[in-house]
């Protein structure tokens, strides 16, 4: 009595044959989706309260980074400019424009204004700007050309693998210091003869020990 | 044992004879196994057991829940001693799996023929250990849904495993050894599951078995290919017997923890490891034996065997245990002096003298032939054994830890409720596994023992 139709064989080959193509695909889907920009958010322009232009201040007016994120240098945090940043200028110019109106409302209430973060490192990261900035590492190197970017977004993942790019070889990224706030700087053509040079100027080491990050 | 190949005692002669009972045919062999699978009805008994030990594994399943909800401050485990009952347990369920590879590997390539009628059942045991020795470290690492970081995959965080972390060669270790005992029991069991197919009545049960059989039809290609892939896979295995244990008794003696740092560990776990699956051997076979009836395929020759394996074995782990002493005071090291002087006179002495009792002491009635064949001095020997193993792996884990280099970094360990009820948990989810086993699987290697009946031609091997 048969209990299988001869189809059987076909189909059993056919489901070992393709199992390893199925977990391979599955593999490559996982690996795919968790370094796309819908988990990364590279990219993705995110909505703010008031549609800031880095753009339009940087290229346009010529402001220094540090005017606004005056901790650059010397904290962890970049800082974030309060209103009154903002008002100095805007009191005057824009000043009845309705776009700007979440301004003058945290500027009258006292209330700060509630900027979507877009740089948002884990809480079990460590992370400090000043040691970056007066080692040689660029703003444009972590935050790409924010002075052409109408809206804020990430240009790099902000994953581990990201992280350890630089601090497996930091000579590759190394720039002089006062490059640094510099954004047309581009690496030499001999960017690693100078990275070295500068990696031995700045004592520039162990950055890859777990506890550089993960104190 | 080496007394076999003398026939003139007469006693030695009655022990080499019988591997199978006599007056059996291929049928009566087929008919007898299968039976407990297709005809017979489920006894009572095996109802009730498996109705506690499906509870039990309830309890297990509740104990993981509350783990995974409130984390592991539910257990004993703190500073000074880290590590409790979750690599005791681990320790004790994965050394428990090693005698079914022994049996079914080296003793197969030692063509040891009485191995045929306790192989599966051991191969059985050994997967059902090794599946909750592999619960142990996922639910020891605190976030066990981030257990996949153990494997080396391209992940965003840029790194790999550690490679020079013992833990890590543990991840390897241990699921090689799941999956080749599994191929290895699955292989095992294909033509069986053939002849289940074949005598089932149920089309449902003929299509289940079917399935399982992958289109087995016995042809002469099919066994040429099928022992090739048996010897293979032995071959495989044979190592596995040796490295699996090996590197765990690596998580401790890397570590330089006065009671884990020596170089006597892998030999001292491997020959514990097959001691207390031995001992679990035993402990099993000689209830199912007599319950189904089974004393022509299971005879005293294998229970003999069995009992003089766990002398030899027992004798290894005693060795152990004096080279550990002597090494201490050898060593000139006050610490690791101060290590056995504790073991033996500090607030866990109750424990290591119960080890030595259980594990040196006893068993030496093993010499007796008549304590080999007497079944119920064995079984409770077997227990004894079982008993003194899991003790052993305390000492060594909690004994060594609670007191180390510095005075005042001393403490004790006591484990919790939670950590007793995820260990019976663990031992019901074995038991009931295997109940589950006896009932759907033929827990004999049927056409292994076919090729015991003695032909008509003279004695058949295939």
């Amino acid at each position: 009595m048969q209990i299988f139709h001869p189809s059987t064989n076909t189909i059993a080959k056919v489901s070992i044959y393709g199992a390893v193509f199925f977990v391979a695909g599955l593999l490559w889907t996982g690996n795919e989706i968790q370094r796309s920009s819908y988990v990364t958010g590279v990219g993705v322009a995110r909505p703010q309260p008031v549609p800031f232009s880095h753009k339009h201040h940087v290229s346009g007016m010529g402001i220094d980074c540090r005017y606004c994120h005056t901790t650059v240098e010397t904290a962890a945090f970049a800082g974030m400019p309060p209103t009154e940043t903002c008002m100095s200028c805007h009191s005057q110019i824009w000043a009845e424009s309705p776009m700007l109106e979440p301004v003058r409302a945290s500027f009258r209430t006292d209330q700060s204004i509630q900027w979507t973060r877009v740089h948002d490192l884990p809480e079990f990261v460590y992370f400090d700007h000043s040691i970056h900035v007066n080692k040689g590492i660029g703003c444009d190197t972590c935050h790409g050309r924010v002075d052409q970017m109408p809206l804020m977004w990430n240009v790099k993942t902000l994953q581990m693998e990201w992280c350890l790019e630089c601090h497996r070889e930091p000579e590759r990224f190394v720039r002089p210091r006062e490059e640094v706030f510099n954004m047309n700087w581009r690496p030499p053509v001999d960017q690693l003869t100078l990275g070295r040079e500068l990696v031995r100027k700045y004592q520039i080491r162990k950055l890859t020990d777990c506890s550089i990050c993960h104190r | 044992m080496a007394k076999e190949g003398q026939s003139g005692n007469p006693a030695v002669a009655e022990v080499e004879a019988p591997v199978i009972g006599p007056g059996h045919t291929y049928a009566s062999v087929t008919d007898k196994i299968s039976s407990i699978v297709l005809t017979r009805k489920t006894p009572r008994a095996w109802w009730i057991g498996f109705t506690i030990t499906f509870l039990l594994t309830m309890l297990l399943l509740y104990s993981i829940g509350n783990l995974l909800v409130r984390g592991v401050g539910l257990w004993g485990v703190n500073v000074p001693v880290g590590w409790g009952f979750d690599i005791i347990n681990f320790v004790w369920w994965i050394g428990i799996g090693h005698a079914g590879t022994l049996i079914s590997a080296i003793l197969l390539l030692l063509r040891q023929e009485w191995r045929t009628s306790i192989n599966r059942f051991a191969e059985a045991m050994t997967l059902f250990a090794v599946a909750n020795a592999a619960l142990y470290p996922l639910m020891h690492m605190g976030r066990p849904w981030l257990a996949y970081w153990l494997l080396p995959y391209p992940n965003t965080m840029g790194t790999w495993p550690q490679p020079r972390s013992p833990l890590v060669w543990d991840v390897f270790a241990v699921s090689t050894y799941a999956l080749v005992s599994f191929l290895f029991w699955f292989i095992g069991l294909i033509p069986d599951l053939a002849t289940l197919r074949d005598r089932a009545k149920n089309r449902f049960v003929k299509i289940v078995y079917g399935i399982l059989a992958m289109g087995w039809r016995g042809s002469a290609i099919h066994w040429q290919r099928y022992e090739t892939a048996y010897l293979l896979l032995a071959g495989l295995a044979t190592p596995l017997v040796v490295s699996v244990h090996t590197v765990v008794s690596f998580d401790f003696s890397i570590g330089i923890i006065p009671g884990w740092h020596a170089t006597i560990f892998p030999p001292y776990f491997v020959a514990g490891a097959i001691y207390a699956g031995f001992a679990m051997v035993l402990t099993l076979t000689i209830p199912i034996r007599s319950y189904y009836g089974l004393e022509d395929f299971i005879t005293m020759r294998h229970v003999d065997n069995m009992g003089k394996i766990l002398l030899a074995t027992g004798l290894i782990v005693a060795y152990g245990y004096m080279m550990e002493t002597f090494m201490a005071w050898y060593s000139g090291s006050k610490y690791e002096q101060y290590m056995i002087l504790n073991r033996m006179q500090g607030p866990y002495k109750t424990l290591y003298w119960a080890l030595i009792v259980c594990n040196v002491v006893v068993p030496q009635l093993l010499w007796s032939q008549r304590v080999r064949r007497n079944l119920i001095a064995l079984w409770i020997i077997s227990l004894v054994v079982g008993v003194g193993m899991w003790l052993e792996r305390f000492i060594i884990v909690v004994v060594s830890l609670h007191r180390d280099f510095l005075p005042s970094a001393w403490g004790m360990y006591r484990p919790t409720a939670w950590d007793w009820s995820t260990y019976i948990g663990t031992l019901g989810f074995f038991l009931a596994l295997l109940f589950l086993f006896i009932r759907f699987l033929p827990m004999i290697s049927i056409f292994e023992m076919r090729t015991l009946v003695p032909h008509p031609a003279g004695k058949a091997r295939h």
